[in-house]
Formats: C-alpha cells, structure tokens, sequence
C-alpha cells in the first residue's frame, strides 16, 4: 500500500537529468518569444532541403558545444552542397552524440558577437543574469570583469535599470537588448528553463540576431510542459531502460553491481568501495518501496552488468528490509544468478529480514564496513 | 535546548495525512512523541487518520488545534500551494517531504516565506528531529540516542546510516536535520551549523555534504569564520563522474565545480577533519570532543 503513495508522491518522469533542447527547438521558442534569429528550415530529411544559389550554413542538431571545431557547422553554396555536407556530418561522433536532424540557414555577417544568458544561481538561490561582449566562447573562460551580472527576484522581474545599465556595458545604444532581455527572462520563467542562453547574439546591420541557442529545462518541472518530450541524450542502453522505469540508475567503469536505497547512501557505498580498491559498476537508487516487485526488478536490470558480486546495502525507514529480502529471494529463484549476492540490511524489520535471508542460504551482514570488506574480497577472487 | 525545535510538546499538523506515507508517517512521529494534532487534506473534512482529526483547510487546522508546524506530504505538483497555505496560516515552521518540486516553484517559495517570517526545511529530504522532544519527518525512531552532537546532512539514508552510527557509539544527537537533495532548499547546511554554534547543549557538530553545488565550501568560511565547536565533515560522491547526476538534482559535478576534491578541500583549510567511511565520524569525534 506505502508503494502506491510512493508512485503518487513521484507524478513526474523521473530522468534524472535536465532536458536540453536542441538548437532548433531552442530557436523555435525564441519566435514564439520574439527574439530575433536568423531565417532557418529545420531538415530531417534529404527532401527537406529546398533548391536555393545564395549562401547557407548547415548546421548539425546536437546537445553538445564546439560543434564548428569538430565540422558539424558547414558553409553551402546548393542544395548539392548541403547533402555532401549532411552526409559528412553524420559521420562525426559528437561525445557520443550523433546528428539526426540538421538546421539550415542564412549565412550572416555579424560585426561583433555577445554573450546572454539567464540561469539558476544555486548559492544565491537566484536566477541570475550574465552578459558580456566576449561573446562565441565558452562563459567560463571569459574573465569576471568582463561579465555583466544581476540576481533577478521572480517577483520584481527585470528592472529597467539594469536593462540600461547592460546595454551599456554592451555598447549597445539600441533598446532592441531590452526586448531580448525581458524574452530570455520570460522563457527562463515560463519554460521552466535552468538555463536560457544566446551564444553569440550578433550584433549586425540588420539588429541583433540569436545565432544559437541552448536551453535546459528542468525535469521536475516536465509535467508543465507536455510539449516536451523526455529524451535520453548520452546514456548507455541499461541506463535508458532504467529510466524507462523510473528507476535511478547511472552505469559507472567497475564490475562490482551496487543497489542501495537513497542518493546518499549510494554514493557513500561507491566510496567506500573504491577506496578499498574495488571498482563499482554503477550507482543505483532503490528508493522508499515496500513492493518485492520492484527489488526484482532492480536484480534483473543489475544481472545485466554485474559478473561477480553484487552489492545490496540498505538502511530500512520506508523501505522495510523484510520486503527487501523477499524480493530478493524471489529474484534469486526466478534468474538463478551465476554472480554472488552480499545483502546488508540495517533499520526497519532488519531481523525478519535477515531470517528470511539466512532460510534461503543468502548471506547477508549488518556491518557495513564489514559487509564492503566481504565485497572487495569477492570480487578480487 | 536543541535547534529549530527546542520545546515539548510544538502543536505539529501533518499536510497530506490521508495518503499512505502521510498516514503511516503521522503514526510514526506519534511514536517517536511529536504532539501531532490534526492533519489537512482537502475535502476530507471529519474523518480521522492518524487518530487524529482532518481539516480541509490549514487554516481551520490552526484554528483548532493552534497548530504552529506542519510536516508536508502533498505531491509535487500540488506542494507549493500546500506550502502558501501553511505560511499563509501562520504557520512558522514547514517541513516539506515531497520530492520533485521544481526549483522554479521552490525560488518563489523561499521568498514568500522570509517575507512572512516561515521556515522551510527540504524539500526531498526526511525532515529534522529533535531528541527527546519532536520529530517533523520521516527518519526512524530507532537511530536516535539523546546526546550532544548536532548532525546536519543533504542526505536521507545515509543521515540515518551515520546517526545511528554516533548513537551506537554513545554520544547521540541534540537535533538531526536533512536539509534535502535539491539545488535551492529551505534551510541550508550553513543556517543549521550557525545554529548549532549557538546551543548551548550541542557539544559537536557533524555536517554531511555531497557533489554538486557551492553549500559545503561556503559552510567551511563560515565555520572558519564563526564557528568555535569542533565540526566533523563527511563528504559523499569522491568517486563519482562529471557530468553525471548522482540521484539527487543537487548532486552533479559540472565542470570542475562541485566536486568532492574541492568540498574537502575547503573542509580542511577550515581546520575541519573530513571522515572517509560513517564509522570514522565517532572516533573523529572521540578525540575531538572530551
């Protein structure tokens, strides 16, 4: 019964990491807010690219930064042009990021380049606001001086002041950079976005023009937003899976499975693990359940990586090692695992839960620096 | 005396009581002494859970029972209405269990709260308890031993591991608070450290950090600053990978930020000793306090 209000407690996709928008979207929402951007046509296929003689730049569509550097931003003079560059792009391995869909536009002459951005400041629990005329580079090489800062309070929004103050210090002496100001702060709000950024914003004849665009939204805030969809940017097969689950899962190097209840918890066992030389295989958040279910699904998903020992540390409050153990004598039985098992069970019901272990020929510990010492040794067999 | 809760018998309503953890976890805190007085859930007014009366209104809670803490339980998209209620009802101490509330909604929360004088604590994290007086949360009964150490931690689990690791070595706790896992939280690590330095029953402090965010180090200035009572850190995640977000939305090393390196680091140049497993916090601790 506990499990159902678990489930309701946790309406929201659990992904485990932030949405980041492609450039495409990004900029798509940037017309909704109207910021200005570059004309572009998104292309997802070669019947996309319409015939055109003037020049364009096809840009690969990935989540990671210096795509020029790595050749995912070419220059083209023709729809012929554009395919041979399509097909050189989707050759590239962008961190483990490959281009699908491709983003065409105007090429532009830009004067200068600035910097604009409006995030979550975490130490002073603020969305902060940072310019500078650096702008085409990362942010955090450019040095403090040169970057303009002010802590938004959400209910006082931008002031005009400071809309002054940083076309100023922008030597920008159009009021264009107060509408894009007041937009980004609209989408960080609106969008519930830890990050709305422009770099380079152009300054060019024409105004200022977004030349990209990267925005993160927030997963816990996903369910405000159905026109997003959860993506699984960079993860490996199991850790997709996983998430498809709600199950919070993250595949580290080593060979030792790990299964723990609560984020802290976990990454204290893979310290303790490491330290005295074993190598976790992953990071695994078992949660408050009192469901059996949900231990066995947590062993098949983890029989999928682990080959010698597998690791299951708990510290019962919700979650009730009696349950636990159940789970896991059942998982034992139906996947008859070729991997040895060591439980630690400490807290809520810990004696049924060991008794239920020891009937079923499961050794478990209640001392934890005992049970990573049994661990380690297991594994260095 | 013991911090944020340092009186007997604070008149608690628990938001959300009608579901299974609320219900569950009201039970609980009974157990442990809390003087839970009502519970509010909308609609469902008359009815009892808990062995205690429901409310539809926070207001009508506080009305009859002079409620003057609330433990919230309400899911996340729901909470921060739960949580305006409470500071909108005079309520000045909130406990907010409830994990997934969006940052976004917890930025405004916060505000509105110091506007009106309330105190937040969490989200996503198991509540506080002070030992022998009140519990407002979800940590178990069974870890906690009266004593003199004050123990603050962005964990739930590994706080229970590491309580009852001083329980069981004898010098037990004046007030235990998980803070919560989120980037922007109610009541922060370096809030209760300043707290603690000012009970007077509270002999040690043992503040439990993780990846992720700037808490740990800006604790350690303040603590090197301000602080006079022996601290011992333990810092969870030194083998964790960039880029990866360890459970908690809080717990992500982005670049060269956040790490577990510069956390113990900046523990250390504050003269502060870091444990490397929970047992090394009691024999920290034996040598520190005597």
């Amino acid at each position: 019964m506990i499990a159902l209000t678990v489930i309701l407690l946790k309406p929201v996709l659990q992904i485990n990491d932030m949405v980041d928008l492609l450039e495409y979207e990004g900029k798509q929402i940037f017309q909704k807010y109207q910021v200005p951007v570059t004309e572009f046509k998104v292309i997802r296929s070669e019947s996309d690219i319409p015939d055109f003689s003037e020049r364009m730049v096809i840009k690969a569509q990935v989540p990671v930064g210096g795509r020029g550097k790595r050749g995912g931003v070419v220059p083209v003079n023709s729809k012929q042009e554009a395919l041979i560059a399509m097909d050189k792009i989707r050759k590239i391995d962008f961190d483990g990021h490959r281009s699908e869909v491709f983003l065409l536009e105007k090429a532009y002459s830009e004067r200068r380049e600035l910097y604009l951005s409006v995030t979550l400041d975490r130490s002073k629990e603020l969305p902060v606001i940072l310019a500078s005329a650096e702008g085409g580079m990362d942010i955090n090489s450019v040095p403090a001086e040169k970057i303009y800062r002010h802590h938004i309070v959400p209910y006082v929004s931008v002031p005009e002041y400071v809309k002054r103050e940083l076309g100023e210090f922008l030597g920008l002496k159009d009021r264009q950079i107060y509408e894009v100001v007041d937009a980004l702060y609209s989408i960080y709000d609106q969008m519930d976005a830890s990050l709305v950024e422009i770099n380079p914003l152009a300054v060019t004849d024409g105004g200022l023009t977004a030349l990209d665009s990267k925005i993160t939204v927030e997963d816990d805030a996903l369910f405000r937003h159905q026109e997003i969809e959860p993506r699984y940017f960079g993860l490996e097969p199991v850790e997709i899976e996983a998430r498809k689950k709600g199950l919070s899962f993250v595949r580290l190097e080593g060979d030792i499975g790990i299964i723990a209840n609560g984020a802290g918890l976990n990454m204290a066992t893979i310290d303790m693990i490491s330290l005295r030389g074993g190598r976790p295989a992953n990071f695994f958040d078992l949660g408050g359940t009192d469901d059996p279910a949900k231990v066995i699904e947590a062993l098949k998903l983890e029989s999928k990586i682990v080959s010698k020992v597998l690791f299951i540390n708990i510290f019962g409050g919700v979650t009730r090692c009696d349950t636990v153990a159940t789970g896991i004598v059942q998982a034992v039985k139906e996947l008859k695992p070729d991997f040895k098992i060591v439980v630690r069970l400490r807290g809520a019901n810990e004696e049924q839960g060991r008794h239920i272990l020891q009937e079923n020929g499961i050794e478990s510990l209640l001392n934890l620096d005992q049970a990573i010492d049994r661990v380690v040794k297991l594994a260095g067999e | 005396m013991a911090i944020i809760i340092d009186e007997k018998n604070i008149p608690v309503i628990v938001q959300g009581i009608t579901g299974h953890q609320g219900s569950f976890h009201a039970q609980q805190m009974k157990l442990f002494g809390t003087n839970i007085v009502g519970g509010v859930t909308p609609g469902k007014k008359g009815t009892q859970s808990a062995g205690v009366p429901v409310f539809d209104s926070v207001k009508e809670a506080v009305e009859n029972t002079g409620a003057r803490a609330s433990v919230i339980f309400v899911p996340a998209p729901y909470a921060p209405d739960a949580v305006i209620e409470a500071i909108d009802s005079g309520i000045k101490l909130i406990v907010i269990i409830t994990e997934h509330i969006p940052f976004h909604d917890m930025v405004k929360m916060k505000l509105y709260a110091q506007l009106k004088g309330s105190r937040l604590i969490g989200p996503n994290g198991p509540g506080m308890a002070s030992v022998g007086l009140a519990k407002l949360g979800i940590m178990p009964n069974s870890i906690f031993r009266q004593g003199s150490v004050g123990v603050v931690s962005r964990s739930g689990t590994l706080t229970y591991e590491i309580v009852n690791t001083i329980s069981e070595s004898g010098f037990g706790e004046t007030t235990v608070i998980g803070i919560g896992g989120d980037q922007v939280v109610g009541t922060k690590m370096q809030d209760a450290v300043q707290l603690f330095e000012k009970d007077s029953e509270t002999k040690a402090i043992v503040m439990v950090g993780e990846i992720g965010g700037t808490a740990e180090e800006e604790t350690a200035e303040i603590i090197k600053n301000s602080v006079s009572k022996p601290v011992v850190g333990f810092i969870a995640g030194r083998y964790a990978p960039p880029g990866k977000r360890m459970g908690h939305a809080g717990a992500i090393i982005t670049g060269n930020k956040g790490t577990a390196e510069s956390k113990i680091r900046a523990l250390n140049e504050a003269g502060i000793r870091v444990a490397s497993t929970p047992t090394e916090i009691p024999e920290i601790l034996k040598q520190l306090i005597r």
